[in-house]
């Protein structure tokens, strides 16, 4: 877990993440401290009609933030679109793959489902928040130990889901894990070795 | 040249690129971060087969935030010219928003572009498109077969009319789809007629040709980088439209485009393992040993290209018979065109004929072990070459031994546990060592690193890992002194990453590169004077842990630095490559045996895989730890293929009615067992020059049948269709 303090509004955020929240509303809807200044992109339509939206106070990886949000963002597009955290991955946006799984409030949540307006005071940790600072999470070092992935893309998810797992004590045998790694899709086929990453994680635990 | 000591190639090492996956720190295609890029999205046709009549944009242009709509009727023409570099099938390929017609359902037909996704995604839902739409033919039994290929030798009739055994049985493969968990994903950047891409491809320099022909430029004048891969199996073997749509984009709009594919889209528009209908007629003597095969295979392309794929090359080579023959048909269908998926051809094929063979195994009352034996051929009968390699039988021996096989009482459902019906089943793998030319350039810097690089890709086997290991053993390096670079088209040429080629080529590429650089370094210290190494014999020097000594007197040398400091370098640097023979007098495949135990719930149904053992005869294993999750990735793979995985149309009106990843089943955590893999412990140097056959395809072939063949054991049904559903054993 990261134990970075929070940041103070935006004073913490990169340029990137700056105008892609300004992106984010189109231009339009200029109140607040992240959308403040001209529009990123000089050629979106200024008689456009507002696109609704929301002011939220949202933790990620320990950073307090405050954005406002087109009420159509899911969680996942936040992460990757507007805050520049492109560890969360985006395998179906519907809910079946589990490649954009975090943690809200502590829980794994399909980041895709989620929308973002709904996370206010939320407490979000994604995959870039889960290394203390150099040193790996054991969960991290496990899966590299068995080898628990190839492409990588479905990893993230596994391992915020791994983590889940770990803290909702589901670690009792392979197959309760399996089980409950299950809504985490991996088409390379790294199963076997996903179940031993999470066992060896448990038992250092 | 004196060999270097193999401390890297051969050990279980762990990723070098796993610190950056697990941290979600490696970029794939559409997690670049290219300042000032707005979104794409594509609509598709939600038809089969006519014309779009016409197409109203209004509802999506006055969306706030969307800031082009591109369809073929405001799209510019584009050249297309021809490019054999590609992969692109024969026939004409989809020219994007280049005219009204509509050759297969979810053809992309308009494009909406938008400052954010969620304004691009919504603007899309608000293009109205009207087409007058025709009847498609999307059914396999819809339309003859065109005849693709034939091959004979013997007298196939005669010696089926007179074998004392015979079977005639027609199998049917559902379509598959790779599913990759990465969509596919492109962000195409213009600087005046330079293009750049970040793609998602297993071949950046086929991407580069397939841009430059649609856009009617330089080749060299596309850069398409692509260093993470989020698996693809082959569906990124070659460029699909949306690559030459979000380009058009990035051109329309002058600035940078991202377009990522959906879920959905990925079902109509970049491939799928074809559907397959396959007679195939046996005859045998009574002892089991084959005299005659006739294979009948047909399989779907589409309307506009004519897909091949190696669906003969088993039924040819794979047992010792005599008399074979074959007519191979494609069926053009309005579909979009098949792409090459994991074991192509071969994992059809095997399918068929693997359960062809058990079924001869028990009409004769033969163990499918021993009359597999009884028909290993001494010879490639299709060539008449001597295989380089071909250790089939000790696979077999070796699997039958680990996994039990003698206690297996071969009556089928005779072994029962509560209430499921118990199995075991066995199969032969095989696929072919293909090698292609490859190029790599080397640098030793004065530190005592080196960086070596070549345009391959990695779509998850490890080809960072592995090309790492054969550097550093070449260079006389430890691995963490050594980065390997890959996934950039201006970086020396590499051959696709698909048909397993990439190690036999660009491992024995990225040796040649850094054995010239080890000599370069070995000459230049020998030839000087100041070297304590003056004089010696190259041929005397090797490189330990960056140190070159003299290979009996290894207190006599100094280090690369050392060399290096004196002779005011800040680095040495080579290019080298490997070549294939243009022939090469020998029979070239991998082979497995494999070995499945099933339970079938004798009231459900349900199948489940309880075990697999698979042992490869593949070569040299270069990396022993991401070859094991290789072999387990392809076990998961083959029973997807067997018990799970079939994209289903509805042959109304075209559309796949199950293109999403919670009604295309793929196996899931909960599905699979413990499994186990086995390398045979050897190589084969008469393949390539670093001795390996090739892994990612072999590892798929033959997990199907041996799971078929489990499931007859254990019922005594006998399924000739994939996938095998409970209906089918109800």
């Amino acid at each position: 877990m990261s134990t970075e303090p929070p940041a103070g509004e935006s004073t913490g955020l990169t340029r990137r993440t700056f105008v892609a929240t300004t992106v984010a509303v189109g231009g339009v809807v200029a109140a607040g401290e992240l959308t403040a200044g001209a529009s990123a992109f000089a050629a979106a339509p200024a008689t456009a009609e507002p696109v609704p939206s929301t002011r939220v106070s949202v933790t990620v990886n320990g950073r307090q933030l405050t954005v406002t949000v087109d009420n159509r963002t899911s969680l996942l597009d936040l992460l990757r679109e507007h805050l520049g955290l492109t560890g969360s991955k985006k395998g179906c946006n519907a809910g079946a793959c589990g490649a954009c799984t975090v943690l809200v409030d502590g829980r794994r949540v399909n980041g895709c489902l989620t929308l973002a307006v709904r996370l206010e005071s939320a407490e979000v940790t994604t995959i870039e928040g889960v290394a203390n600072g150099d040193r790996l999470h054991p969960l991290q070092q496990a899966f590299i130990d068995r080898d628990a992935f190839q492409c990588g893309y479905c990893t993230p998810g596994q391992i915020m889901s791994g983590l889940g797992c770990l803290r909702e004590g589901h670690t009792g045998s392979a197959e309760e894990i399996r089980e409950w790694m299950s809504g985490n899709l991996c088409r390379c086929g790294c199963y076997v070795k996903i179940v031993r990453a999470v066992e060896q994680a448990a038992r250092w635990k | 040249m004196s060999p270097q000591p193999q401390k890297a190639v051969g050990s279980p090492l762990s990723r070098v690129d796993g610190r950056l996956k697990v941290t979600g720190q490696a970029d794939y295609a559409v997690d670049h971060d290219v300042p000032g890029a707005v979104h794409a999205v594509v609509v598709d046709s939600s038809i089969a087969l006519g014309r779009i009549t016409g197409i109203d944009t209004s509802a999506a242009e006055s969306h706030p935030g969307v800031l082009k709509v591109i369809t073929h009727r405001n799209a510019p023409r584009l050249v297309y010219r021809d490019n054999p570099v590609s992969n692109n099938p024969r026939g004409r390929r989809l020219r994007v928003f280049q005219d009204d017609q509509i050759l297969f359902f979810g053809q992309p037909v308009a494009v909406v572009v938008a400052t954010t996704i969620e304004t691009a995604q919504h603007g899309a839902s608000l293009v109205d498109v009207s087409y007058e739409a025709r009847q498609p033919t999307t059914d396999l039994a819809g339309r003859p077969g065109d005849p693709l290929l034939n091959y004979a030798r013997g007298d196939t009739e005669a010696a089926l009319a007179s074998a004392a055994v015979r079977l005639d049985r027609e199998f049917h493969l559902a379509r598959n789809h790779h599913n990759p968990m990465e969509p596919h994903g492109t962000i195409a950047s213009w600087d005046g007629d330079k293009l750049t891409l970040w793609d998602k491809t297993q071949y950046v320099i086929g991407v580069q040709n397939e841009a430059a022909a649609v856009f009617g430029i330089p080749v060299e004048n596309v850069r398409v980088i692509s260093p993470f891969v989020g698996g693809a199996f082959g569906s990124a073997l070659r460029t699909w439209p949306h690559v030459a749509i979000a380009a058009l984009a990035a051109r329309e709009m002058g600035c940078p485009v991202k377009l990522a594919l959906s879920r959905r889209q990925m079902y109509f528009t970049v491939g799928y393992r074809p559907r397959y209908q396959y007679r195939l007629r046996l005859g045998a003597d009574r002892q089991g040993r084959l005299t005659a095969m006739a294979h009948e295979p047909t399989y779907e392309t589409s309307n506009h290209e004519t897909f091949w794929e190696a669906t003969l090359f088993l039924g040819q080579m794979l047992y010792n018979v005599p008399n074979v023959s074959q007519t191979l048909r494609t069926v053009s269908l309005d579909v979009n065109t098949p792409l090459w998926m994991r074991g192509p051809g071969f994992s059809s094929t095997s399918f068929c004929i693997e359960v062809a063979m058990d079924e001869l195994a028990h009409e004769l009352g033969i163990d499918p072990v021993e009359l597999r034996l009884r028909n290993e051929p001494t010879k490639d009968l299709s060539t008449g070459l001597p295989f380089s390699t071909r250790r089939l039988r000790e696979c077999f021996q070796t699997g039958a031994q680990e996994f039990g096989w003698g206690r297996r009482n071969p009556k089928p459902r005779s072994t029962r546990d509560g209430d499921w019906l118990v199995g075991t089943g066995v199969a032969t793998g095989c696929y072919d060592t293909r090698r292609a030319r490859a190029e790599a350039h080397a640098r030793l810097d004065a530190g005592g690193t080196a960086v070596v690089q070549s345009a391959a890709s990695d779509a998850g086997p490890g080809t960072y890992t592995s090309m790492t290991q054969v550097a550093a053993d070449a260079l006389g390096l430890a691995v963490r002194e050594v980065e390997f670079r890959l996934g950039d088209t201006t970086m020396p040429p590499a051959p696709p990453q698909g048909a397993s080629q990439l190690m036999a080529s660009v491992g024995s590429a990225v040796q040649d590169t850094c054995d010239k650089l080890r000599l370069q370094a070995i000459r230049l210290a020998v030839g000087d004077q100041r070297s304590p190494l003056h004089g010696v014999r190259p041929d005397d020097v090797v490189v330990i842990a960056g140190r070159l000594q003299v290979k009996d007197k290894p207190a006599r040398g100094e280090t690369y630095r050392q060399l290096l400091a004196r002779n005011n370098l800040t680095h040495l640097e080579a290019n080298g490559g490997y070549t294939p023979p243009a022939e090469t007098p020998y029979s070239m495949y991998g082979y497995s045996a494999v070995f499945a135990e099933v339970g079938v719930d004798a009231r459900l149904g349900l199948v489940r895989v309880r075990r697999m053992l698979s042992v490869y005869d593949a070569g040299r294993i270069i990396s022993p730890k991401l070859a094991d999750s290789q072999a387990l990735g392809g076990m998961i793979g083959g029973i997807g293929m067997a018990l799970l995985e079939h994209t289903v149309t509805d042959h109304r009106d075209g559309r796949i009615v199950n293109a999403n990843l919670a009604d295309y089943l793929v196996p899931v955590n909960a599905d699979i067992p413990e499994l186990r893999a086995i390398y045979l412990d050897g190589d084969d140097r008469k393949a390539d020059p670093i001795g390996v056959k090739g892994l990612g395809e072999l590892v798929k072939v033959g997990v199907a049948p041996a799971i078929a063949n489990a499931v007859f054991h254990a019922t005594g049904r006998r399924v000739h269709e994939l996938p095998i559903t409970a209906e089918a054993l109800l």
